[in-house]
């Protein structure tokens, strides 16, 4: 029965929202508005489900605060102090753990980011440019290497793009414009998905008319 | 020719709405069929898994939530349905959002059941952690760091599955299926530190920018969204929601070509008539 009903308010809500692209009208809004009430109380229940309670509180209370347990207390008066936003004259005490969550999240990132994208990718350009009885490899690997140099002497700012150098920028214009092009036909491919998605839902769970 | 052209150029949204509506449901009502290409990204990842020996620990990322579900589900049902048949074990976790995993137990459940697999021997749910970076670095170390028990609360040690389970040592691939960035960390932190190997499953919009690590080799293959579903369906002989959606696909894609014709052919009659 709970899933009949789920079922039957799931299909009305999906159809409410497809309503709009007929024009906006009192079912859209009504679930626009449900969505967005049901979200923000949703968020606030979350982080408290998953991260205070879990990670913070419950460790806390089970244990005590003794040991390991007192490094929860870095995060206890962080987030305290993170709250300080909320009073204009006080703002500023929020820029500390602010500033933690900064320099953590750059150190990881950076890190991150050299040993596993820069210098892989880098090495990855790397190619044979001549590969015996392969033609369309060779060809590859030359359309690699040109699209790579070629973009970024695009992003290359320091020097106006003219001459030569504008030449080989206009090459790297060409790259990116048909990277551009398989985004786009992705995202094409990937909206079409969703709706393929949903329309299954409402023919094959909630009608019955597709297995 | 004016006439012809600005009715060309000027076609009714919602008409354009109707159509591909109809270009969507009409094949799925009608039961129509497409031929699925398997491409050379899919079935790297494919092989890969089929190379695994039996009884290996994959983890698998469930990094996605609702509102691409569509896309990414049938990959969930085709991988898991591949592992389960190559007796492999399969632990899932998510890491972008706690809501992500009451979508992947329910498939891994239904999936389970299908190939008589039972839980904490077969398969395991570790819930949700949040901070994905610090938590995929952890995982290098002890997995219990950071999962000390499962989605249940049951100590790692107390699951026959999870219990010589403790680093990427023991973990024979991980698969992240994402719509957002933890992909990418998998890659930068799991692969590039730990050298444990690595296969991503992302929505299509996310699959260009993906495909580069695989030209480098950093993951061992790519599904991209529910085309690439699709595929591996085909790959395992399965055919489900991937392949039941390739049709519709297909003819959205048409319509979209011949309306970007018709378009362009009502402004080139209307550019004619004014010179």
């Amino acid at each position: 029965m709970t899933s009949v009903i789920g079922t039957w308010l799931a299909a009305f809500f999906t159809l409410a929202i497809f309503s709009f692209l007929y024009k906006d009208n009192p079912f859209y809004k009504v679930a626009e508005h449900l969505y967005v009430g049901i979200s923000a109380a949703f968020w606030l229940i979350y982080v408290w489900s998953f991260t205070v309670y879990p990670l913070l509180v419950k460790p806390m209370i089970k244990n005590g605060l003794q040991g390991e347990n007192l490094l929860l207390l870095i995060p206890f008066i962080f987030s305290i102090m993170m709250l300080f936003r909320l009073i204009p004259n006080y703002g500023w005490i929020s820029r500390w753990p602010m500033a933690f969550t900064v320099g953590l999240g750059a150190g990881l990132g950076l890190t991150g980011a050299i040993q596993g994208i820069l210098f892989p990718q880098m090495r990855a350009t790397v190619l044979d440019l001549w590969l015996k009885n392969n033609p369309l490899g060779t060809l590859n690997n030359w359309l690699l290497i040109v699209g790579v140099i070629t973009t970024i002497f695009y992003f290359f700012f320091s020097q106006e793009h003219k001459g030569a150098f504008g030449k080989i920028a206009r090459v790297g214009i060409a790259f990116i414009m048909i990277s551009f092009g398989a985004s786009f036909g992705f995202t094409v491919m990937a909206r079409v998905s969703i709706l393929i998605g949903r329309v299954g839902f409402l023919l094959g769970d909630w009608l019955h008319l597709i297995k | 020719m004016n006439k012809l052209g600005k009715i060309l150029s000027n076609i009714n949204r919602q008409v354009i709405y109707l159509l591909v509506f109809l270009v969507v449901a009409l094949p799925m009502i009608l039961g129509i069929k497409a031929k699925v290409t398997v491409t050379e990204p899919v079935r790297k990842a494919y092989e890969f898994i089929d190379s695994l020996p039996p009884g290996s620990f994959i983890l698998i990322g469930i990094d996605y939530g609702p509102s691409t579900f569509p896309e990414m589900n049938p990959m969930l049902y085709a991988l898991l349905r591949h592992a389960f048949k190559k007796n492999l074990k399969v632990g899932i976790l998510a890491l972008q959002n706690a809501v992500n995993i009451p979508i992947g137990s329910q498939v891994l459940r239904a999936v389970a059941k299908e190939y008589g697999k039972k839980y904490g021997i077969d398969y395991v749910n570790l819930g949700y952690k949040p901070g994905w970076d610090a938590v995929i670095v952890s995982i290098g170390r002890e997995i219990r760091d950071v999962f000390p028990e499962d989605a249940f609360g049951t100590p790692l040690d107390s699951l026959p599955i999870t219990r010589n389970i403790h680093n990427y040592d023991d973990i024979a691939l991980v698969i992240d299926l994402a719509s957002g960035g933890t992909w990418a960390s998998w890659i930068q932190f799991a692969q590039a530190r730990f050298g444990v190997p690595v296969i991503i499953g992302v929505t299509a919009v996310m699959g260009p920018e993906s495909y580069p690590y695989l030209q480098s080799g950093q993951i061992k293959g790519l599904i991209a969204g529910l085309k690439g579903a699709a595929e591996y369906e085909t790959l395992i002989h399965h055919p489900y929601l991937g392949v039941r959606g390739m049709p519709a696909q297909s003819g959205v894609h048409i319509l979209i070509i011949l309306l970007i014709f018709v378009g362009n052919i009502g402004y080139l009659l209307q550019k004619r008539s004014k010179t």
